[in-house]
């Protein structure tokens, strides 16, 4: 009898050797979304009117089915890893830009002047007020990129099995193995779940001056 | 000295917010801003520590430009106070007040010793250094905003409406904080408020500006309570403004009376011998002089007065130290109609009637006393404004 994480060799890769690859193929185009959307949001929040038509290109972005996305992308970098992270790329880029911008300007403007007015420069200000005030709403935008672009490196299969755990769905599909299929569906979930969970404690340790357990306080409300 | 010379302000859109503006702000003084909402406090304050640039005329720190000095260097020798404080809210409350020590390159551990001397410097609990900013008060965050404001030694203080927001009680508790402190530092603080009350109380000069950002008037407290320079200003001032004068005068002129003062353990036989200067009231003491309330002469002939039997003395004045409107308010509030004056330590140093108080004033008028409240603050005829604040508890 086959062990419960047993992997027929056309897959080419062990149960934790697939795990590893899928975490790769989802995780490396988010920080690289977040790399690229850090600087973006930031253009946004200075000139205000860039922020309506970013927002919109990437709407659009977004609204490209991820098939479609891959089809074009072959013709350039052909049936490789490449292929599957850049569309995931672009995905948390057009989450987590809205969820930065949304973060740096729920700052209170008396903070900022406070900053300015003590003698914090532009790059002080963004670095040691603006982007730790705003990690909340950027963990929030991260959590939803992780989780979809984990979700969504399965789609890889259809372009010359770089799927990482969709691979085995696909295998268990086309030889009628349903603990493959089984193992494929839950596992890609419980990662997803993992990492999330990963997120929600980095966050809780990296903003302990967040109130917890109760409404943030009035004041703050009023002052936005 | 901060020279404001010929300022203007005009925003982008065309608003004029300051107008020509001409200041000389005198060091080791507080000098208040004050006028009604949008009438330009806040743009003149800004253009200080040049968050907001003039559109014409020059500010000298010093006699010296402001825009020779880099813009940050300059900000971090000021300190500068906001509404709500305007705290770090992702920082505790040692390393918000370590912020400008840190900028200026201290060392972590010294910055937070400093910040942590402030702490108990603004009457903050150092138990809160390691608080997050929500977890205070908003009055403790003010003080966290006057202790960072501190924290490198600046020389000048701009502070924009720094107690507006919190409650009155702990508004004035702020104020009485900051005279206190101003005591002991002698800093040079521009504050900006749009209460005339609060601009009374805290200013040496007090500049009272009208919409469109232009000087209405620019006088110490004192002057501008007796002489209004136009009708904005007698406006903006309020209506009991001639009650509030008293604030400037001294008491000390009073003619207290202490033949109408006994100590309850008095013999009646000492008691029907006294010259009581015409009143109709005795006073009776304790045995340390402290006031216990008031009685008619023949009851306390008859008999010792127990508490119960005895007219409440109201709350006392300090003689010399509070002001004619202290002792007016005693007066007022007395059931006799006679106020008690008691020493720092309050015991009972005389009394005094309406009357004779109203003659104070009279007299005080006609020698124009109390309208020579000096910039510098050295002048001891200007009594504290807020009359009563500092009585010893033992006078409650
Ligand atoms: N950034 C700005 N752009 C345009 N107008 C402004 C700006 N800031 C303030 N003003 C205008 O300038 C005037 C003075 O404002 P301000 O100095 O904030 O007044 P105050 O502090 O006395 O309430 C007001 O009419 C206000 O609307
Ligand atoms: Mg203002």
């Amino acid at each position: 009898m086959n062990g419960l994480f047993d992997l027929p060799s056309d897959l080419q890769h062990s149960y934790p050797g697939l795990v590893g690859l899928h975490l790769r193929e989802a995780l490396i185009p988010v920080a690289a979304g977040l790399l690229l959307a850090l600087p973006v949001a930031q253009l946004c929040v200075r000139l205000r009117w860039l922020y309506a038509p970013v927002l919109g290109l990437t709407t659009v972005l977004y609204a490209i089915p991820s098939l479609a996305f891959f089809v074009v992308l072959i013709d350039y970098t052909g049936q490789t890893e490449t292929t599957v992270m850049i569309p995931l790329a672009v995905y948390s880029l057009v989450v987590l830009v809205p969820a930065i911008v949304d973060g740096v300007r729920s700052v209170p403007q008396e903070t900022l002047d406070a900053a300015t007015g003590m003698g914090l420069g532009a790059v002080r200000r963004y670095f040691q007020v603006q982007l730790p005030i705003a990690a909340p709403a950027i963990v929030a935008g991260l959590r939803v990129a992780c989780v979809s672009s984990i979700s969504l490196v399965s789609v890889g299969m259809l372009i010359g099995n770089q799927g990482a755990l969709g691979n085995m769905l696909y295998t268990g599909m086309t030889y009628g193995r349903p603990r493959l299929i089984w193992l494929s569906v839950i596992s890609t979930a419980v990662l997803a779940v993992a990492v999330d969970a990963l997120l929600v404690l980095a966050l809780r340790l990296l903003t302990p001056w967040m109130p917890r357990g109760g409404a943030r306080p009035a004041r703050k409300a009023a002052a936005r | 000295m901060i020279r404001i010379e010929a300022v203007t302000k005009r925003y982008p859109d065309g608003t004029v917010a300051v107008d020509r503006l001409s200041l000389d702000i005198p060091d080791r003084a507080i000098t208040v801003l004050v006028g009604p909402s949008g009438c330009g406090k806040t743009t003149t304050l800004r253009m200080i520590n040049r968050m907001v640039e003039p559109s014409e005329g020059r500010i000298l720190i010093d006699g010296v430009d402001s825009r020779q000095q880099p813009v940050n260097t300059l900000r971090r020798s000021m300190g500068y106070v906001i509404q709500n404080a305007g705290l770090f809210q992702h920082r505790t409350i040692v390393d918000n007040i370590a912020t400008v020590p840190r900028l200026l390159g201290w060392g972590k551990s010294k910055s937070r010793d400093r910040a942590r001397e402030l702490m108990e410097r603004v009457g903050l609990d150092p138990a809160l250094a390691g608080r997050y900013p929500y977890q205070l008060s908003g009055g403790q965050q003010q003080r966290v905003g006057v202790a960072r404001a501190l924290a490198a030694d600046p020389p000048v203080l701009l502070m924009d409406e720094p107690f507006s927001a919190v409650d009155p009680v702990v508004r004035k508790g702020l104020q009485d904080e900051l005279l206190r402190l101003q005591d002991e530092l002698g800093k040079t603080i521009v504050f900006v408020t749009h209460d005339i009350d609060e601009a009374v109380k805290l200013g040496t000069m007090v500049a009272v500006l009208r919409t469109g950002g232009r000087l209405a008037q620019y006088a110490p407290p004192a002057e501008l309570l007796s002489a209004p320079a136009d009708a904005f200003v007698e406006d903006f001032l309020g209506a009991d403004r001639g009650i509030r004068r008293l604030s400037f005068f001294p008491s000390a002129g009073l003619d207290l009376l202490t033949g109408p003062v006994v100590r309850a353990d008095a013999g009646a036989g000492e008691i029907t011998a006294r010259d009581t200067g015409g009143a109709p009231w005795l006073l009776v003491t304790d045995a340390d002089g402290r006031p216990l309330g008031w009685t008619e002469p023949g009851t306390l002939a008859a008999g010792p007065a127990g508490p119960a039997r005895l007219l409440s003395y109201g709350r006392p004045f300090v003689a010399g130290r509070d002001s004619l409107r202290a002792a007016l308010d005693c007066a007022v509030l007395s059931p006799t109609g006679w106020a008690v004056a008691v020493d720092e330590e309050g015991r009972v140093t005389g009394v005094v009637s309406q009357q004779a108080i109203g003659d104070a004033i009279r007299a005080a008028h006609a020698t124009g006393r109390g309208s020579d409240g000096t910039p510098d603050g050295t002048s001891e005829s200007v009594c504290d404004p807020a009359h009563g604040d500092r009585t010893p508890k033992a006078a409650r």
